[in-house]
C-alpha cells in the first residue's frame, strides 16, 4: 500500500509538470502582449519595452520557464501582473470562498443523489422510483444559472417582498466572521450545485444499488434474519459506494478548481471568479496559479478515490 | 407423521413475467420430521430451489399459497418480523457458491458475530469468541487467526465451512444447503459433505439437501423428493429410490449418472446387468418444460419412453408404490414397475404397452 502510494504521489508531481509546461507553451504560442495591454494603447514603445523588461517578458522562454520553476519550488507562485499582490496570496484569498461552497454542496448533493437513489433502486418501477427519474431529468436538463436565477427570484427576490429576509442574494462573508451570515449567503448557491449534480449521483447510486441487491450475499445477509434497513445500509450500500466514491472525487476537485457559473450568478468571489478574470487580463501567472491548483485538487482526488477504494473493498489491498 | 418439525402444504409459488405467469412450484407437499435428513433432487428449473427460498420468505415478488409449518406455525403467514426472528436462528440456510454468498467486504468474524448479535443480546467480544469456536468447530484451522480475515482469503472448500459455521451458530433446528458443494472441487465436495453429516449428528438438527446430483445425497439422506416441472413426482427413502426408482424422471436421472467408483458403497452401477451398450450414461432426452406453458397431464408425457395415452390427458397424483406407503410416485404406471436395468425396463413397456394407442416418439430405453 505504501508502495502505490508513493507511486502514485510521484506520478501526480509529474503530471503537475506537464500541466506547467503546457500552460506555458499555450501562452506563449499565442498571439499576444500582456506589456502592450499593460502599458496602454497611448505608451511609447520604450515604455513597453520597460513593462516588457519589468514582468521579464523579454528574456527567452526558457529562462522565464525556469525561473518560474525555481520560484514554485519555494513556495512562490509570481506575483500578479495587474494587482500588486503575490499569485499565492491571491489564490489563498480566494480559495475558503470556493472550498465553503463546494464542500457545502457536496454534503447536500450526497445526501439527495444518494438517499434518492437508493430509495429508488429498493423499490423498482414502483411510483417513488419514477418521481425519482422525474426529479433527475428536470435538473439533469436545467442549466445551473438558469436554476441559480429561478432560485435567487423566487428565495430572496420574492421572500423579501413578502418581508422574509432570510435568504442573501449574493456576496460572501466569511465563516469566521460570522457562521449565520456564512451560511444565509451560501445556501442558494449550495442548492444549486447540489440539484443539479445530484442528478449524476441519483443514477449512478440507483443503478449500482440494483446490481448489488441482486447479488448472493444479500440473499445470505436476508437469511441471517436481518432487518431490511441493517440489509440495505450495511450490506448492500457499502457495496454500492464503489463508483459514487469516484464520481464524487472528481467531481468535487473539480468544483474546487472553481465553480465558474454559480460564482458568477451569486457574485461570489471564488476562484472561478478569479480564473475567467486573470484570463480576461492575459495575467499568465495567476493563470498558471489557478491552473496549476486545479491540476493539483485533481491529482489529489484521484489519490485519496484510490486511498479510499482500498479502505471500502478489502480485495483491492491486497493486489 | 404429526411429529413433523416442517409440513409443507400445498406450496404454490408463480412469478408474473412479461410472458405470463411462470409457476415455479406448483403445489408441494412433504414432512420432515425432526432431526433427520431429506433431499431434494431434481434438474435446474424444477422448483426445489425456489420451494426453500419460499419457506424461508426469501422469494421476492411472487404470488405465494399453501402452507409451510415449522414447528406448529404456519411460516406464511408470519409477520415479516416474525418471519425474520426465525431466519437464521431456527432456519438456516446454506447456499451454492460461498465466494459470491459472503460478503466479500467483511471478515468472516465480523459476519458470523452479525449473525449472532442479530439474534441475541451479546457482547461483541462473546459474538466473536463464539465465531472463533464456530470455526474451530467445521474445521478450519488457526480459527483464532483465520477469523480476522476476508472471505476472498479462504480456499473454496474452506469459505463453504465458513458459511456452515455461520449457518450453525444459532443451533438451528433445521438447516437448509442448497447445492452445497455443486461450485466446489471433487475433491471437497465429499469434505463437505462429510462436514455436514458429522454436524448433523452432533447437533441433531434436521437437514434439507438441495441437489441435482443424486449421488451428493446418497450417503446421508434419510428420505429423497424428487422434483420435476415445479411437483414432487417420487417421495421414497433413499434405498428405495437408488434401487427401486418408479418414476421414470428418477430412472432417467439414476441412469445418467455416472458409477460412483470413487465413493463406496453408494450407488450400484445403473443397470449392473453387464451388458456392453449399459456401460454409457444416458442423458434424459428433450428439454424441461417451460413453466410459463406446463404441457398437459403429467408434465414429464414429452420426454417419457414410456408414455401412454392417458398421460397427455390427466396429472398424475403421488400415489403409494409400496406396501406400507413409504414410497410414493406421480406416474401412472402400475405400482409394481419399479426398479432399474432391462427386467424393470421391460416390466414399464408391457405396462405402458397396454395403457397405449401409438407408439411414444422419445427412443432412449425403448431401442
Amino acid at each position: 500500500m505504501l508502495r502505490f502510494l508513493v507511486r502514485r504521489v510521484l506520478f501526480g508531481i509529474l503530471v503537475l509538470w506537464v500541466v506547467t509546461v503546457v500552460v506555458f507553451a499555450i501562452f506563449f504560442l499565442a498571439p499576444h502582449d500582456p506589456a502592450r495591454l499593460i502599458a496602454g494603447r497611448m505608451a511609447t514603445p520604450a515604455t513597453v519595452a520597460a513593462v516588457r523588461h519589468n514582468l521579464g517578458l523579454d528574456r527567452p522562454v526558457y529562462v522565464q520557464y525556469g525561473s518560474f520553476v525555481w520560484n514554485l519550488l519555494h513556495g512562490n507562485l509570481g506575483y500578479s501582473y495587474y494587482r500588486a499582490q503575490p499569485v499565492t496570496q491571491l489564490l489563498l484569498s480566494r480559495l475558503p470562498v470556493t472550498a465553503s461552497l463546494a464542500l457545502g454542496a457536496a454534503v447536500l448533493w450526497l445526501l439527495i443523489g444518494v438517499g434518492i437513489g437508493v430509495l429508488a433502486a429498493v423499490r423498482p418501477r414502483s411510483l417513488e422510483d419514477r418521481a425519482a427519474t422525474v426529479f433527475a431529468l428536470t435538473f439533469y436538463s436545467m442549466p445551473p444559472f438558469l436554476l441559480g436565477l429561478v432560485l435567487l427570484y423566487l428565495l430572496f427576490f420574492r421572500l423579501h417582498l413578502a418581508g422574509v429576509t432570510f435568504f442573501a442574494g449574493g456576496g460572501y462573508t466569511p465563516l469566521t466572521q460570522d457562521p449565520l451570515g456564512w451560511a444565509q449567503h451560501l445556501l442558494l448557491p449550495w442548492i444549486t450545485l447540489a440539484l443539479v449534480t445530484s442528478v449524476t449521483y441519483i443514477r449512478l447510486t440507483r443503478g449500482s444499488m440494483l446490481d448489488v441487491l441482486g447479488e448472493d450475499y444479500i440473499r445470505t445477509a436476508r437469511s441471517k434474519g436481518l432487518g431490511e434497513l441493517r440489509v440495505i445500509v450495511v450490506h448492500a450500500l457499502r457495496s454500492a459506494l464503489a463508483p459514487v466514491v469516484t464520481q464524487f472525487g472528481v467531481d468535487l476537485a473539480t468544483l474546487l478548481g472553481g465553480a465558474i457559473v454559480t460564482e458568477q450568478v451569486f457574485g461570489l468571489p471564488g476562484l472561478g471568479q478569479l480564473s475567467v478574470q486573470s484570463v480576461t487580463n492575459q495575467d499568465l501567472p495567476v493563470i498558471i496559479g489557478t491552473v496549476i491548483l486545479f491540476a493539483f485538487f485533481i491529482v489529489v482526488a484521484n489519490i485519496l478515490v484510490d486511498v479510499l477504494y482500498a479502505v471500502l473493498d478489502p480485495r483491492v489491498r491486497l493486489s | 407423521m404429526s411429529a413433523a418439525l416442517l409440513q409443507v402444504r400445498d406450496l404454490r409459488v408463480t412469478f408474473s413475467t412479461p410472458d405470463g405467469p411462470l409457476q415455479a412450484v406448483r403445489g408441494v407437499d412433504f414432512d420432515l420430521p425432526a432431526g433427520t435428513v431429506m433431499g431434494v433432487v431434481g434438474e435446474s428449473g424444477s422448483g426445489k430451489s425456489v420451494t426453500m427460498l419460499t419457506v424461508l420468505g426469501l422469494t421476492q415478488g411472487a404470488q405465494v399459497s399453501g402452507q409451510a409449518l415449522f414447528e406448529g406455525r404456519d411460516l406464511l403467514a408470519m409477520s415479516a418480523a416474525e418471519q425474520r426472528k426465525v431466519r437464521g436462528a431456527r432456519i438456516a440456510m446454506v447456499f451454492q457458491d460461498p465466494l459470491s454468498s459472503l460478503h466479500p467486504h467483511y471478515r468472516v468474524g465480523w459476519q458470523i458475530a452479525e449473525m449472532i448479535r442479530a439474534h441475541e443480546p451479546v457482547s461483541r467480544a462473546e459474538a466473536r469468541r463464539r465465531a472463533v469456536e464456530l470455526l474451530a468447530m467445521v474445521g478450519i484451522p488457526q480459527p483464532q487467526r483465520r477469523i480476522d480475515d476476508y472471505p476472498h482469503q479462504f480456499s473454496g472448500g474452506m469459505r463453504q465451512r465458513v458459511m456452515i459455521a455461520m449457518a450453525l451458530a444459532l443451533r438451528p433446528r433445521l438447516l437448509i444447503a442448497d447445492e452445497p458443494t455443486t461450485a466446489l472441487d471433487v475433491t471437497v465436495q465429499s469434505q463437505i459433505l462429510d462436514l455436514l453429516r458429522r454436524l448433523q449428528a452432533e447437533l441433531g438438527m434436521a437437514v434439507i439437501i438441495v441437489t441435482h446430483d443424486l449421488g451428493v445425497i446418497a450417503e446421508m439422506a434419510h428420505e429423497v423428493l424428487v422434483m420435476y416441472a415445479g411437483q414432487v413426482v417420487e417421495r421414497a427413502p433413499r434405498r428405495a429410490i437408488y434401487y427401486r426408482p418408479h418414476h421414470p424422471y428418477t430412472r432417467g436421472l439414476l441412469e445418467s449418472l455416472p458409477a460412483r467408483t470413487g465413493l463406496p458403497g453408494t450407488l450400484p452401477a445403473p443397470g449392473r446387468a453387464g451388458s456392453a451398450q449399459r456401460q454409457r450414461l444416458r442423458p434424459i432426452a428433450g428439454q424441461p418444460p417451460s413453466l410459463i406453458r406446463v404441457p398437459p397431464g403429467c408434465p414429464f408425457h414429452p420426454r417419457c419412453p414410456f408414455v401412454m395415452d392417458v398421460c397427455r390427458r390427466e396429472p398424475p397424483r403421488l400415489r403409494p408404490v409400496d406396501v406400507n406407503g413409504s414410497h410414493e410416485s406421480a406416474c401412472w404406471l402400475p405400482p409394481e414397475a419399479v426398479g432399474l436395468g432391462a427386467e424393470a425396463d421391460a416390466r414399464r413397456r408391457a405396462a405402458a404397452g397396454s395403457g397405449r394407442i401409438q407408439p411414444a416418439e422419445a427412443g432412449w430405453g425403448a431401442a
